[in-house]
This record gives C-alpha cells, structure tokens and sequence, in this order.
C-alpha cells in the first residue's frame, strides 16, 4: 500500500472532527441555551400599537377649545401585499399608478421594512375610507389604522394652544416612549402638557400562525397593556375674551397678555397676526406651514405675547416712581419741574405741555417725561453708590424682581426673558466707566434698550394690582377632575418695593383713566379702572400703541396690556382695545358699540408693513 | 486493459452513494417548499414558485446523472483539459454576456432561468487536476508539479473573484487538500491554512504583535532544526511571507466587495452590525435555535417563513432544517453529510487509477468545504460567506454542479477496475 493512502486517516479525521465540533454547537443553540428560543417567539409574535385619545383641551368656563376627529391612516405590510388589483385600488384611493408604485417602494425600503407595517396613505379622508373599507378585504396586506387628530372648533388661541405633529428622529431616540410615526405635542399646551394629554399607548400581543393569520392574544393577553386616554386639560383661557381680543386685533400686528391677577391666571394671550389652528392639522399640515412662513412681516407663527420685545414706553415710569420711593429718593410730595422737557439735559427727554412743576400723583397721570428723568437719576446717583455702576446695579435688581429681564416660568414655551441690560452690556457698549445715569436717562421713561414681552408687562400690572407681588402666570387651571396645578402657582412672588408704595401709584394710574391720558378707557362710573398709556418709540417706523391697566382698583380681576405695533400714541389704539376687553371681561356686554366698531375695523396692518419693507 | 463482464451500464455502480445523494435531494427539496412556502400557491407543480423550480432543477438533475452513467468513463480523462478549457472560456464570457445581479456578473440567464459557470467550474477544476497529476512522471515533491497544479486550481479562482463572487472562489482553494493527499508535505498545508488564519488575525490584532509572535516562532524552529541551511532559508522565507501578510492585511480587505467587508468585519467584532437593518447576523442563530430538540414540524417554522432570515432558501437553508427539524434533524443532516464525505474517500482510496483517486478526492473536498462553511455560517462559527449547501440549498448550478461533479466520479468508480489514463 501506498504509504501516502495513511493520509486518507487525517482527512476522516479532520471530516469527523468537524461534524462533531458543529454538533455539539447545534446542541448548545438548540437545547441548551434559552436565549434563542426568547428571542424567536419575540419575532413570531404581532405587536400591535393601541394609540388613545388625546385629550381635549377646555378654557376655564368649560368650553370645548381642543377637540378630536378620527383620522384614518392606511397601512400596509409589503410582503404580504400581493396579487393587488392596482387599477381598482388606485381608484378608490384617488391616486396614480406611478404614486402607488413610489408609495409601495417607501414602504418596502428603509427605515421601513417590507415585514413590517408602515403607513401607506395618511389620513384618508372619511368618503375614502367608507369606499375603501368594503372592498379592504381584496387587498391583502393593507388594514386601516384610526388615529385622533385634532380640530379646533373657534378656531382661536392658536400660539397658545399650540399643535402636534410626528415625533423626530432626535425625540425617539431621546425618549423610548415615542416611536416613528407617534404624534406629539410640538408647541403651546400640546407641549408643555404632553404627558398629560397624550394618555398611554396599549399594545396587544397577538400570536400569528405560519401563515401570518393572528391566532388570539398571546397568553390570553397577559401581557397586553390598554391603552389609557389622555386627560382632559382645564386651561385658564377665557375663549370669549380671547376670541374678542383676536377680534380686536384684526388687521393689526402686535400682541395683548390679559391675568388674573388674584391667581396669575392667563386670560387670553393674543398674537396678531394668528392663524386658525385647523391649518396645522392632517394632510395639509406641511404646506400649510409653508404658507404661514412665507409671510416674513406679519409672521404668523411667532408668539408676540411670549416671544416679542417691546420698549415698554411710558408705562415703565411706574417702575421707576415705585423704585425711588422704596430707595427713598422720593415722596409723593417731591416736585420736578419741567420745560417740555427734561431741563437738566438741555430738554431732552422732550415732553408735552402741561403744568409745572408737578407732584408724584400729577406727573403719573400727566406722564411727565422730565419728571421721571428726575427720578431715575436720582435712584442712581445716591451718594452711598460708589460708582453709577453700582447704583444701576440696584435699580436693575429691583425692575428684576417686577419678572422682567429673565423668564418667570410660565408654563407655556417659548417665553422669553426680556431684555433689561447690565451694566457689563453698557461697559460694552459705551466703555469701562464711561457711562453715567444721564447716559442711560432713557431707561427712566421705558425707551432705550429695555425690551418686554407683553405677557411681562401683563404681570408687572399683577403686580400694581396686588400692591407688591405676583403670581407665575399660567395657563394650566386643572387636570382630569382633580385639581393638579404645581405648588409653584399659587406661591406669592414679591416684588423688592413695599405694598405702601404702591397705593400712591395706583391712585396715579386711577386718575390717568378718570382724568388723565387714558381718558378713553372708562365705560362707566363705577368701575374704576388704573391703567398707564405708553407710546413707544422704536426704531421700525411709526410708536407702538401701548397700554396696561388692570380693574377694578379693589379686588382687581383682571391686569391688562395691550401692543399695537406702530400704531401711534397709546390712547390713540392700545387703550380703547384694553378697555373693551376689561369691560367684556368683568360685565360679558359691551356698552360702546361705536368704539368696539371702529376698533375691528381700522386697518393697521399695512403702517407696519410699509415701514419694515421701507426698512429693509 | 480487461473490460469487466458486465451487460448493463448500472452494474458496479456504488448504490449507497447514489442513494445518500437521492436522500439529500429530497430532503433538501421539502425544505427549500417549506422556506418559500406561501399559503397563495400552495401546488407543488407550481412553476412560479422556488420549490416549483427546484423539481425541474432535481428532475434535470436526475437526467444529467443519467446520461452521466451512460457516458463511458474514458471520456473524462480524455476530455479533461478540453472541459477545463471551455469551463474557463465560459468563466471569461459570462463578464461580458452575463447579467449582471446584485453587482457580480456571473449569470447567463435564459428567460426565468439562470445559469452560473462558476459551479461548473468545480468539476472541469476537479478534472484538470486530476488528469496532470494522474501523469505517471509527477511526483509531488518537485517544485514544478506543485507549481503548476497550484496554477491549474488559482486560476480559475481569479477568474470568479473577477466576477465578484469571492466566495465561490475560495472553495476551489480547498484542493489543497487533494494536493495533500497527493504528497504534499503536511507542514506547507499547514503553512497555508496558518497564513489564511494570519489574514484574518491581522485584522484584528495589532500588526507588531502578530509579528513579534511569528518572528519568536521562526527563531524556534530554526533553533530545533539547526545547521540545516535549507530549512533556515525556508523559514526565513516563510517568515518575510507572514510579515507581507500582516502589514497588507488591512489595506486588502479595504478591497474587499461591501458586502463580504461588512460580514467578516461583524464576525471578527471589529464592525457593529447592530444598526444595519438589511442583515442581522443573528436571526440565522435564533432561527435554529428556536427549533429546540425536536424542532417545530415541517412548514411550522415562523423564523424563516417571514424572511426574518435573508436567503433562506439558498445560502441559509440550513435555517430551515434547524428550525423545522430541531437538533435532531440538524445532526442527522451533518451526520448524512460526514457520510456521504467518508464513503467517496473510502471509494477513491479503492480505485486503481490514480485519475479516478484524485478525482474522488477533489469531491469529496469541494464537498466537504461547503458544508463546513455552510453549516458554520448559519451557526456563527465561521463569517458569512454566501456559498450553497450543497443538494439542499435552491438553485439550478449549484444542483447540477454539485450532480455532475458526483456522478463523474460514480461512473470513474462504476469502472474502477480499469485502468483509465
């Protein structure tokens, strides 16, 4: 024999080495170890996604602001898709061969997958589905998932309200509760209470034989969670006051903040121009936002009530008158001169014609100008301040603490913080020291680089109404039945400037409205309204219109301020637009028909328009 | 030359072997039925369908055979190197007339069928092969046959990686083992399969580690083995060999096809394949896995039945059987196959002819080297790499490469007595 045939011994051998290496593995994966047989009954089981209602979404006297309409999404599992009569299909769908073939390659391909079912048509109209459904059954592969979309039956408060949409691909890997294709709340309310409103998805387990039919709930569904409906949300909006002051607002751009002042309630938040929030639902939803984008002066999708800075104007003396007196630089005895304007700075700030000198109690009323330049100067340059810097230091900690310059925390998002600057921005600005309190005097009558969200302002009239302190405003009144407002709201927040200061003030703002610049915003005799016009210059065109006020003067119910971006003086618009809503609001009538008339109908849209492209 | 007294061309004909072969083909047909299985065409005879195809392909099958019994076994020596020569025009064409699927060009494809050179290749190799060294004046410890038999087997091999089909490829490399068998001394066998493991571990490991590794091991040998210069200079070679291995590794399996790259790179840990949605390396191991002891029962398998299993009915039939079937099935299939694998060395190792013993050889390696890699793919003991189970896995080439390549060496063994040159 040939010796070389002894090799045949080390292929066998090597042969059955082989086979026994690869049967011992097979019997580690098949027999011993669990992990894969977990894994494979994982696979051939059906997991299926139960979405719950979302919850609707009332304003504080239990009328429906968000609602919920079916949508009907189809859905399809490509692998099973076959023998589909596409002529026919197409049909009922209203849609081409071409689409139907670009569809089903979506669906197919990644991050889709042709096991696994992926939305075909989204949100069928109900005519479409009620044709499709009877003859579904044709096609294998396709089922029709229900969905709620929202519908929004006043078409109103959309900045606050806010929207949902699809979750992006940052938010479910972020957060394993939400998967592709899950809706979430993007803006406004549907934000902010999310987890309130979106409930608890369900999932049932179903076991699917070989031939892909479901056999019943795995384990008797055992392990299938229901899916728990979202709760309803009570919101603090009053939807007469709101859809009025939207009203109101027509053809005007700016933006109107209205609290309860006894519980930081927001009344109603309007930005002008809005939108009706129908248009960001469903189908249309994407060129719909589109549209609203492409409008780059009126921008309709900003929140002006959160998000807008504004040079508060005249109304910011109060501030200031109350500073001083806590600082004690001033009393309500203190007199200023003025010469239609300010005389120490050759005058400037200018001012109008008007007697003088005047004491605290005139000079808020007549909203002198040279009076509060006075003021303000004096808070700064107190002899125990080392330096101005040092003094605005203080003044600033003060405008602080009234919720300006820094977020306040409501619960709507996007608030901004405003804009009060420090003195690191005049170091910046001007130089090291090389600014003094007559540098700056502007700050003394709301103009310079001060910047206040009408919702800020809203809140400094809070905080006149309840002498001294204020409460979060906020939009949430409960959830469900019970009562789940955050502790945080219904704590006092205080101002640095003490209650007694603040009667002179009120008593100021009382008479700018019996006798003074806000004549116009008194509907009748018993109700006494404090308010302070403010007619702020800006850098865009024409004075904004303002105007903030809150009423009754005892047991004030609702603190006000209205923004009408260059509208002109702020008893001109601001102020009578403040005054129907006040009035609306505490007696639900209006009395002047003629004002409310002539208030809807002026067209300001085009000053701001005309002036920002002029600007451009 | 005597003629056996025979009447009929079935006589002497290893009827265990062609009865194991029937086995297999069955077996492998239930199961490509039960991984297409689709409740829509439920008929057998239903040619749209894989397992439809795969009858005509079986029932081709038994014809080519047949016709392979009728044929006289002087035919292939004969004709050796006029089959390897059309085998290697066919390999050249199907890159300009092929079509061209999923990236590699190496089909012709005739309507709803198609037909891959590169499984011919196999058995025109085979033949070649066995025809050179049948030649009574090669004598495997000279450098020149070994040469030239090395070239007779890379050839056809650079030819099919041109085609992008590395992994029919390297099957051809297994005839090293005929080779082996041959004469070849162990250790250069060893030596090669030390160099592929070194491809692969330079991939992972940092290059000056494996050299440092080798280098203390070349000095070992030379140490051992001293005074001679021949060896000295072997080893020196050999070692300035594992050095280039080593240092290229990385930047050749840069040129690998994206596919291949990403396979190996999953199984060697150095590329995360969980984010890859197209293939998960693990729903082969859970299918099989899941069919426990006994297995789940034919057409009962949920793994493979939703395509949770790329190419099951091709690459990844084992799946299949190991999830249908369970460890008992799994292990009578390795079983079958060591089987059928011991029984054609047992026949070559009785042939006369040195044609015929290098020929049965060349099966049973060619063999053999696909259940290895096929089996242990799906078991996540070796990288994937696309190559059929051989009479199990669907396809027409594969089953008629696989057929012809068998029954040749039947009939060389039918006519064992002769001596054929």
């Amino acid at each position: 024999m040939n010796p070389l045939s002894e090799r045949k011994y080390v292929i066998i051998g090597v042969i059955l080495l082989i086979s026994l290496i690869y049967t011992c593995r097979l019997f580690f994966v098949q027999v011993i170890d669990d992990k894969y047989k977990l894994d494979a009954k994982n696979q051939a089981l059906r997991y299926l996604t139960d979405y719950p209602p979302r919850g609707y979404i009332y304003d504080r006297n239990g009328k429906l602001l968000v609602i919920n309409q079916i949508a009907y999404d189809l859905m399809v599992i490509p692998k099973q898709a076959k023998n589909i009569d596409t002529t026919v299909f197409c049909r009922l769908l209203g849609i081409t061969k071409e689409s139907y073939i670009r569809k089903m390659r979506i669906a197919k391909n990644a991050p889709n997958s042709p096991i696994k079912p992926s939305i075909f048509e989204k949100q069928m109209t109900a005519e479409t589905y009620a044709a499709l459904q009877e003859k579904i059954y044709k096609f294998k592969g396709f089922f029709v998932q229900t969905r709620t979309i929202r519908k929004y039956p006043d078409k109103i408060a959309p900045h606050l309200l806010g929207y949902i949409g699809e979750v992006d691909k940052a938010m479910t890997e972020k957060n394993p509760y939400y998967h592709e294709g899950d809706y979430i709340g993007i803006s406004g309310i549907e934000k902010t209470y999310e987890e309130y409103l979106r409930g608890k998805k369900g999932t049932r387990i179903v076991m699917v034989d070989v031939h892909n039919v479901p056999k019943g709930s795995f384990q008797n569904g055992k392990y299938d969670t229901l899916a728990v409906p979202g709760e309803f949300l009570t919101s603090t909006i009053d939807a007469d006051i709101q859809e009025y002051g939207e009203k109101l607002m027509n053809m005007k751009v700016g933006g109107i903040a209205a609290i309860d002042p006894q519980t930081g309630e927001i009344l109603c938040a309007i930005s002008s121009p809005g939108y009706d929030p129908n248009l960001l639902v469903g189908r249309e939803r994407s060129s719909n936002y589109g549209k609203l984008l492409l409008d780059t002066v009126g921008v309709p999708l900003y929140n002006r009530a959160l998000m807008a800075y504004y040079p508060p104007g005249s109304t910011f003396k109060l501030i200031n008158g109350l500073v001083a007196q806590q600082e004690k630089v001033l009393f309500p005895e203190t007199r200023y001169p003025c010469a239609r304007g300010y005389p120490v700075m050759g005058g400037h700030p200018g001012c109008h014609a008007h007697a003088s000198p005047l004491d605290l109690l005139q000079a808020v009323a007549q909203s002198c100008n040279s009076y509060f330049s006075y003021t303000f100067r004096s808070i700064i340059d107190q002899k125990k301040f080392n330096s101005c810097e040092e003094g605005y230091r203080v003044w600033r900690n003060y405008v602080l603490s009234f919720g300006i310059g820094r977020k306040i925390n409501t619960d709507l998002p996007g608030e901004l913080r405003g804009m009060v600057p420090t003195p690191e921005y005049y170091d910046k600005y001007f130089g090291k020291g090389a600014w003094k309190s007559s540098t700056i005097v502007s700050l003394a009558i709301g103009q310079g680089e001060l910047g206040i969200t009408p919702l800020q302002m809203a809140n400094i009239m809070c905080s006149a109404a309840n002498r001294g302190y204020y409460y979060v405003p906020h939009i949430l009144k409960s959830v469900g039945e019970k009562k789940l407002v955050p502790k945080s709201y219904s704590e006092k927040n205080y101002t640095l400037v003490e209650k007694k200061y603040f009667e002179i003030m009120v008593d100021g703002m009382e008479q700018v409205v019996s006798m003074g610049t806000g004549r116009i915003a008194k509907y009748d005799d018993t109700t006494h309204i404090c308010g302070k016009t403010g007619t702020a210059q800006n850098p865009h065109g024409d004075n904004h219109s303002v105007f903030v006020a809150f009423a009754p003067k005892d047991h004030p119910r609702i603190a006000i301020a209205v923004l009408v971006e260059n509208a002109g003086y702020g008893a001109e618009w601001a102020c009578p637009i403040a005054s129907l809503l006040i009035e609306k609001y505490l007696t639900r009538k209006i009395t002047r028909p003629e004002l409310e008339k002539r208030m809807m109908e002026a067209d300001l849209v085009h000053k701001v328009y005309v002036k920002k492209k002029e600007h451009r | 030359m005597r003629r056996p007294e025979t009447t009929s061309i079935f006589s002497n004909i290893d009827w265990i072997t062609v009865l194991t072969w029937l086995v297999m083909l069955i077996l492998g047909w239930c199961n490509v039925y039960s991984a297409v299985y689709d409740e829509d065409h439920p008929a057998i005879l239903d040619f749209s369908q894989k397992y439809g195809k795969q009858l005509i392909w079986i029932g081709t099958g038994i014809l080519i055979a047949f016709l392979l019994l009728i044929i006289d076994a002087e035919f292939h020596p004969t004709f050796a190197w006029i089959i390897y020569g059309v085998s290697m025009v066919s390999l050249v064409a199907v890159m300009f007339f092929g079509r061209e699927v999923a990236g590699s060009k190496s089909w012709f494809r005739f309507g709803d069928f198609g037909i891959q050179p590169a499984e011919f290749a196999k058995f025109a190799t085979c033949l070649a092969l066995a025809k050179y060294l049948s030649d009574i004046n090669i004598k495997m410890s000279e450098t020149k046959p070994r040469l030239i038999s090395f070239a007779i087997v890379i050839f056809p091999t650079l030819l099919i990686i041109l085609e992008k089909e590395t992994g029919c490829a390297i099957v051809l490399l297994v005839l090293i083992l005929v080779l082996y068998r041959e004469g070849l001394p162990g250790s250069l066998l060893l030596l090669a399969m030390g160099m592929a493991f070194l491809f692969f571990a330079s991939l992972v490991y940092p290059s000056m580690t494996l050299v440092i590794i080798c280098g203390s091991l070349a000095l070992l040998v030379i140490i051992f083995t001293r005074k001679r210069l021949r060896t000295f200079i072997n080893v020196l070679t050999a070692f300035l060999v594992v050095v280039c291995i080593i240092f290229s590794a990385k930047m050749v399996f840069e040129h690998f096809p994206a596919h291949q790259k990403k396979r190996i790179g999953v199984y060697l840990g150095i590329e995360s394949g969980k984010k890859d949605k197209e293939w998960n390396e693990n729903e082969s191991i859970i299918a099989i896995g899941s069919g426990g002891f006994a297995g789940k029962g034919f057409l009962q398998g949920t793994q493979t039945k939703y395509d949770f299993v790329p190419a099951q009915e091709t690459d990844f039939i084992f799946c299949t059987v190991g999830e249908e079937w369970g460890w008992l099935g799994s292990t009578f299939i390795v079983g079958l196959f060591a089987f059928l694998l011991i029984r054609i060395i047992f026949l070559a190792e009785r042939q006369r002819s040195a044609f015929s013993r290098i020929y049965g050889y060349g099966v049973a390696s060619i063999l053999f080297f696909h259940v290895l890699v096929n089996i242990g793919m799906t078991v996540r003991l070796i990288p994937v790499i696309g190559i059929p189970l051989p009479f199990f896995s669907y396809g027409g080439s594969s089953l008629w490469g696989f057929t012809i390549l068998l029954f040749i060496f039947i009939k060389l063994d039918s006519q064992r007595l002769m001596i054929l040159r």
